[in-house]
């Protein structure tokens, strides 16, 4: 297939079709909201599932009931949405049903405005709802990544029956720009059905029941449960580390950043070497897992860490604990909706290196 | 030929052969019963699906031998709709208590409702929060002491009862909403019926279907098992009338 000028809100839509997508449940929310116009249009015409909710509480939890059947589903929303989702989202990883997860982060806190942000990496990174549990994290920083990393997130969702996040901001999902989708699979149908995973609901005709559910009354009963989904998150951490690195091998400082901050903080990187600087640049794609071990081998090379947000300074908190204080990790980020320039990152890293380096 | 010994009474196949947690004298396990009948007689075990709410039948799952989900607080209508809208040929019944339903859970069940979500909605109204420990409920009648009324429940600051049954009614999307009692055996009898229509209101594809069931919970009424009885009767029925509060025509003519 060739490229084709692609808007990130509806080429992750398709994406998301493309992957077998059987049920969509979403809410209007800028600046996510083509996502859920383009369901609208396509899933009805493919004779699959597309239903706008009465809220994101209600969306995450018609999702929950979906998902309990073992179909492929999604939803889509932006930050203040996302955290009307969090219940949900806690319950559908104590019930160990998989899912995807759109979020087009905006400005923040409350809010906030709808120009990119990344202000939800804590609530989504870090779990979020109520409880001890984890998603597996996807920041795409271009349309086409958006498109890869929502194609393969129903494949991770289902192979490990977790909540898969592809957590991207406004700037990818307004921005268009040349990129290719990927081939239709094809999806369950009557006549055609898939094999039902061994867990789904589907009704208790001639076997015994299913119940998906997330209450373990029993102390004993939770901890043990608790036990077997830190196991899967410690496989997941094992097996589902994805970054992306550039001139790191000689680099005296090595710049961080992921999304759209991480997108502009490479042009930064490219600049900087083009002066001659001995600067490398390491762009975390999956942020749950976090690649700690990666990072703590180039902590033994480089002799600092410029993370670069648009937050206040939340995934330098990971970033600190895989290098443990071997070297600086300093932060620059802009909030509220701002989007850094080049050269402010580019000044930021002339500064930092003009510093003197306490390792 | 008839067997000298002959089996007329039974658990419903749907009901699983374990002890429920419900107090002694509460109806939830009348309504369990009369659900599962229900399901027995309509033989439909084997395509329907339940969502249990959070509340005392919290662990409905448990006590129903078929396919079960259990939902968010309130959000059961939501999960259910879920489960319909990908399995549409499955039956999906929800079963919630009045906090679950008219307090947290309103937005959902209004909704469900108004896009004529072909689900049944077994809702049990006993004017009270009963897993909590018997606080007030958005059906507590006037006056009613409860653990977070205890004066009494005050119409000045926390307003009248929500009458669910008859605002769901006035829903064009809803096709089926009774009011029915568990108080006695003709009213039991009764509820069973509105239970069987409900379900086959859903087999026809006609839309929403919901009985709602006056219920007891003598526990947290601080009442005897016959006294939470006869408080349904004295209370609860003047407050909340008996009634079919939207039967469709085509509903009407079902059998």
């Amino acid at each position: 297939m060739a490229k084709e000028l692609l808007k990130g809100n509806e080429a992750m839509a398709e994406a998301a079709i493309r992957a077998g997508l059987q049920a969509y449940f979403g809410y209007p929310i800028t600046p996510q909201t083509e996502l859920l116009e383009h369901m609208a249009r396509r899933m009805p015409e493919l004779n699959r599932v597309f239903l706008q909710a009465e809220s994101e509480v209600a969306a995450i939890n018609m999702v929950y009931g979906a998902a309990s059947t073992g179909v492929r589903v999604m939803t889509s929303s932006s930050s203040p949405g996302a955290s009307l989702m969090m219940e949900g989202i806690s319950y559908i990883a104590a019930s160990e049903v998989p899912c995807v997860i759109v979020d087009v982060m905006r400005g923040g806190p409350g809010l906030g405005n709808i120009a990119p942000a990344q202000g939800d990496y804590f609530q989504v990174v870090k779990g979020g709802g109520h409880g001890d549990f984890r998603s597996i994290v996807l920041a795409p920083a271009t349309v086409q990544e958006a498109i890869d990393l929502t194609y393969q997130a129903f494949d991770l969702a289902e192979r490990y029956r977790v909540v898969v996040f592809v957590l991207t901001d406004g700037n990818v999902g307004q921005l268009m720009e040349p990129a290719e989708l990927p081939p239709m699979r094809p999806v369950e149908r009557p006549g055609r059905e898939r094999r039902a995973p061994a867990w789904a609901l589907r009704g208790a005709a001639g076997r015994p029941k299913h119940v998906i559910s997330s209450i373990y009354l029993q102390p004993e009963n939770g901890e043990a449960f608790n036990l077997k989904l830190q196991a899967k998150f410690r496989e997941i951490e094992q097996h589902e580390v994805r970054y992306h690195e550039h001139a790191v091998a000689d680099a005296d400082l090595i710049v961080v950043g992921f999304g759209t901050a991480g997108r502009v903080a490479q042009t930064a990187v490219k600049q900087a070497r083009a002066v001659g600087k001995r600067v490398g640049f390491f762009r975390p794609i999956s942020l749950f897992p976090f690649p700690k071990p990666r990072l703590a081998e180039l902590a033994a090379t480089t002799r600092e860490f410029l993370v670069v947000e648009m937050n206040s300074g939340q995934m330098v908190e990971d970033v600190r604990l895989a290098v443990e204080g071997r070297v600086p990790v300093r932060f620059f980020g802009r909030m509220g909706g701002v989007v850094p320039y080049p050269d402010e990152i580019l000044a930021e890293i002339e500064r930092q290196l003009g510093q003197p380096v306490y390792a | 030929m008839l067997a000298e010994e002959e089996i007329v009474y039974a658990r419903p196949k749907a009901l699983s052969g374990v002890h429920t947690h419900y107090c002694p004298g509460c109806t939830h396990g009348v309504a369990h019963r009369l659900v599962a009948e229900v399901i027995d007689e309509l033989g439909i075990a084997g395509q329907t699906i339940g969502v249990a709410p959070v509340g005392c039948a919290v662990f409905a799952y448990n006590y129903f031998d078929l396919d079960f989900a259990e939902a968010a607080h309130g959000r059961a209508p939501a999960m259910a709709t879920g489960i319909k809208r990908v399995l549409p040929e499955h039956v999906v019944f929800t079963y919630q208590g009045d906090g679950d339903m008219a307090a947290i859970g309103l937005s959902e069940i209004t909704h469900a409702a108004a896009r004529g979500e072909n689900l049944t909605v077994i809702f049990i109204n006993n004017a009270i929060y009963g897993m909590t420990g018997g606080q007030m409920a958005p059906t507590s009648l006037p006056g009613q002491k409860t653990t977070s009324s205890p004066l009494g429940r005050d119409i000045e600051t926390t307003g009248m009862p929500l009458h669910m049954a008859e605002m769901l009614a006035g829903i064009p999307g809803s096709a089926y909403v009774v009011r029915r009692s568990l108080h006695n055996v003709k009213e039991i009898n009764r509820a069973k019926k509105a239970i069987r229509r409900a379900f086959q209101v859903q087999l026809a594809g006609w839309g929403f279907a919901l009985v709602e069931l006056l219920s007891s919970c003598p526990t947290n009424w601080g009442l005897s098992a016959t006294g939470a009885l006869h408080w349904v009767a004295t209370h609860m029925l003047p407050a909340y009338p008996l009634g079919d509060y939207k039967v469709r025509p085509e509903v009407e003519a079902l059998r």
